[in-house]
């Protein structure tokens, strides 16, 4: 019996090991998550893969997934992977911790003065750049064109929250399910904190003072999140603690929306006929603001990163440059149509008549990023870098409880102020348990 | 009406419409996934449309499926086996010469499943990572057997516990041996309740997402990491999703189906007794 039990074990063990040897030789391992630019560079890595005799092994996952994944895999050495997709906001803090090879040594011909400023110190810690951008995104605001003519408004250039307010109260007919102020409810620091961090900071607030002290009950916070619960509450759609981006993108894309402050990124989706009832009824101006325009746009870049942990660090390299250079982007609009070329991170993209032409929102797009400045991301200076997220490892924690907060003040289960009460005071234990003042 | 007529009828439509309830989401789910992304979004929802099959053949095109359920089929079978066979004697042990801790023993094995999975990330990975069974198949089967292990042990320890001790002691009388006792007598005896014990574990483990998306990477992933390459955080992906989740549950919905009289037969084994 015991011998047969350890023969069927050990049947159990071959079957179960078999495709192991695959995974020998140059075989790079990346992981990225599911967005359309990375499905791209997905279909197009056979090129690189024939010009260097490497292959790609993809691990695609979806972004919060991915993320546990990798941190802990990086965090225990594991060494799984040689190639991560990973946000600005993880670059400098994993660099920090000496998690990521610095790759500013991709050589003279990557042409890093190309890359646009803002994204590059968005990725860099120390001065050291520890990611290179794949694709750059900030927010600005979608409105109809066709019901702001027939309401007989005209956008400005740059709008304040405040007229956003008056246009949104024109504009909303809920007997047509048509809303003025379709914004992110969903809580997360992600989610719903993505679009109320920079209007915080558009309402002249911050998330700590020069001596990390948290700032949630100021005048700035309460006047920001009473607007936001005012404005989603009278002009949202119904239901909206449930909205985060995707949700909104439909609601806009399918009419129901008149305005709706996301990301740039989502502009070549809302343009595109195949995808959206209002490709031709949508225009462009920047995110509102304030009391300031200081880090009233957010600013995120999915960028490459390699582990300190990968043996091919070489190999890797090689795949990174090739993925975020002048020749990718090219690549992409001779194979893929210029609209669908990886936005936001090199200036030659925007200097190109081809994209112009094929992407009418690129203007607005480069300035949107151009100005958003994680260095001076508010109206009073503060110790963090970062306009939507502090980066700092302690505020994936921070934000998502803050935002759990502001959603149960939007759906009336607390008011404003008991919602930046708890807020403040969860904030303040977690940094202190974090040992700020540092 | 009769009294017990309406009384039959009022069971039926509750019935149905539990059943009907229940089955909504996969019918839902097999819907969207003939839709296009933008009508899968479409509020209200679109219950007439014109079918496509863009999306199956997106989702061939984008993952190998047959690499992904190989992986699940080895895995879930690999690791139910493996359960059973320690389960067996174990709950032999318990049902047939219980001790004075053997009810303690039962409900501290329980407890094991009571903590959180994310709670021992770290300790197991890094466990994985010094045996070298990250993205490993039996790295896989060892974790998922060790996770269901004691639900199988309380499932048998529950049918042995049907069968009546005087046909094994009859056995033991005419000089059959421990071995052939369990072999010949009680798993013959107790077999619904060992299919169905095995069913279970072995859908537990085709289900089980969230070891298996921590612990692989490409080599041993299984359709659970197949389903959520297709989700993404920003733009339309509901049906590529539904389409890829369809593709994964059919396999264990189709042999879920087939011994589906196995499995009532096993779930109510003893209940008449």
């Amino acid at each position: 019996m015991q011998l047969r039990q350890l023969t069927l074990l050990s049947a159990v063990s071959w079957i179960a090991g078999t495709g192991l040897a695959l995974s020998q030789g140059q075989t790079l391992t990346i992981a990225t998550v599911n967005n359309a630019d990375m499905i791209i560079m997905q279909r197009l890595a056979p090129k690189w893969e024939q010009a260097t005799g490497n292959k790609l092994n993809w691990v695609v996952l979806e972004e919060n997934v991915l993320r546990q994944r990798a941190t802990t895999d990086i965090a225990t050495k594991g060494g799984q992977f040689d190639i991560i997709t990973i946000g600005s906001y993880e670059a400098p803090i994993w660099g920090k911790q000496n998690w990521l090879l610095p790759v500013d040594d991709l050589g003279a011909d990557y042409d890093y003065a190309d890359i646009i400023p803002s994204v590059k110190n968005g990725l860099s810690f120390n001065g050291k750049l520890y990611a290179v951008p794949f694709y750059a995104e900030s927010s600005f605001t979608f409105y109809r064109k066709d019901l702001f003519e027939q309401a007989g408004i005209k956008m400005p250039d740059k709008p304040t929250y405040d007229q956003i307010a008056e246009y949104a109260a024109k504009l909303t007919d809920k007997s047509k399910e048509q809303y003025g102020f379709c914004q992110r409810g969903k809580p997360g620091w992600g989610e719903n904190m993505a679009f109320i961090g920079p209007m915080v900071n558009a309402f002249g607030g911050r998330w700590f003072n020069e001596k990390w002290e948290p700032q949630l009950t100021t005048e700035p916070w309460k006047n920001a999140v009473n607007y936001y619960v005012k404005n989603m509450k009278e002009y949202g759609p119904p239901g909206a603690t449930a909205n985060g981006h995707n949700e909104n993108r439909a609601l806009f894309a399918t009419g129901h929306c008149a305005m709706w402050v996301d990301a740039t990124s989502a502009a070549g989706y809302i343009y595109n006929p195949k995808e959206s009832q209002v490709a031709d009824k949508t225009a462009f101006t920047a995110a509102p603001m304030q009391v300031t325009s200081n880090g009233s746009g957010w600013f995120w870049a999915w960028s490459l990163g390699i582990p300190a942990s990968t043996k091919k660090a070489d190999a890797a390299k090689s795949f990174v440059k090739w993925a975020t250079s002048k020749e990718y982007v090219t690549l992409v609009g001779n194979e893929a149509g210029w609209v669908a070329a990886p936005p936001g991170t090199r200036k030659s993209t925007y200097d190109n008549p081809e994209y112009q032409k094929a992407a009418p929102f690129a203007k607005v797009v480069y300035e949107s990023i151009v100005n958003a400045d994680l260095t001076k991301p508010t109206k009073d200076p503060v110790p963090y870098i970062g306009i939507q997220y502090v980066a700092i490892p302690e505020f994936q924690g921070i934000g998502t409880a803050v935002g759990q907060q502001i959603a149960a003040a939007l759906a009336g289960q607390v008011t404003v102020e008991q919602a930046l009460e708890t807020a403040q005071r969860s904030t303040e234990r977690t940094m202190k348990q974090a040992g700020y003042p540092k | 009406m009769h009294p017990r007529t309406r009384e039959k009828l009022i069971l039926t439509v509750v019935g149905w419409f539990a059943a009907g309830l229940i089955f909504f989401p996969i019918f839902w789910m097999v819907l969207t996934s003939f839709k296009t992304e933008v009508e899968a979004v479409a509020t209200p929802p679109k219950l007439f449309f014109t079918p496509t099959l863009e999306n199956y053949i997106t989702v061939r095109e984008r993952a190998d499926y047959v690499h992904f359920a190989i992986n699940s089929i080895v895995i879930s079978v690999g690791a139910t086996l493996l359960a059973t066979l320690i389960a067996v004697p174990a709950a032999y042990a318990m049902a047939f010469f219980p001790g004075k801790r053997t009810k303690d023993l039962l409900l501290w094995m329980l407890s094991t499943k009571m903590m959180p999975a994310v709670g021992v990330l770290i300790p197991i990975y890094l466990l994985f990572r010094d045996t070298g069974a990250i993205d490993t198949r039996w790295g896989l089967i060892v974790v998922y057997t060790l996770m269901n292990l004691p639900i199988v042990v309380w499932m048998l320890y529950t049918f042995f516990k049907e069968v009546p001790k005087d046909i094994l002691e009859a056995g033991r009388m005419d000089g059959a041996k421990p071995k052939q006792e369990v072999w010949m007598l009680l798993l013959p005896l107790s077999l619904p309740g060992i299919a169905s014990t095995a069913l279970l574990s072995i859908i537990l483990c085709w289900n089980e997402a969230f070891w298996s998306l921590n612990l692989t990477t490409s080599q041993a992933a299984p359709l659970t990491t197949f389903i959520a390459s297709f989700s993404a955080p920003e733009g339309l992906f509901w049906a590529k999703l539904s389409a890829a989740s369809t593709i994964a549950i059919a396999p264990i919905l189709v042999f879920g189906w087939m011994s589906q009289r196995q499995l009532v037969r096993g779930l109510t084994f003893g209940a008449v007794k």
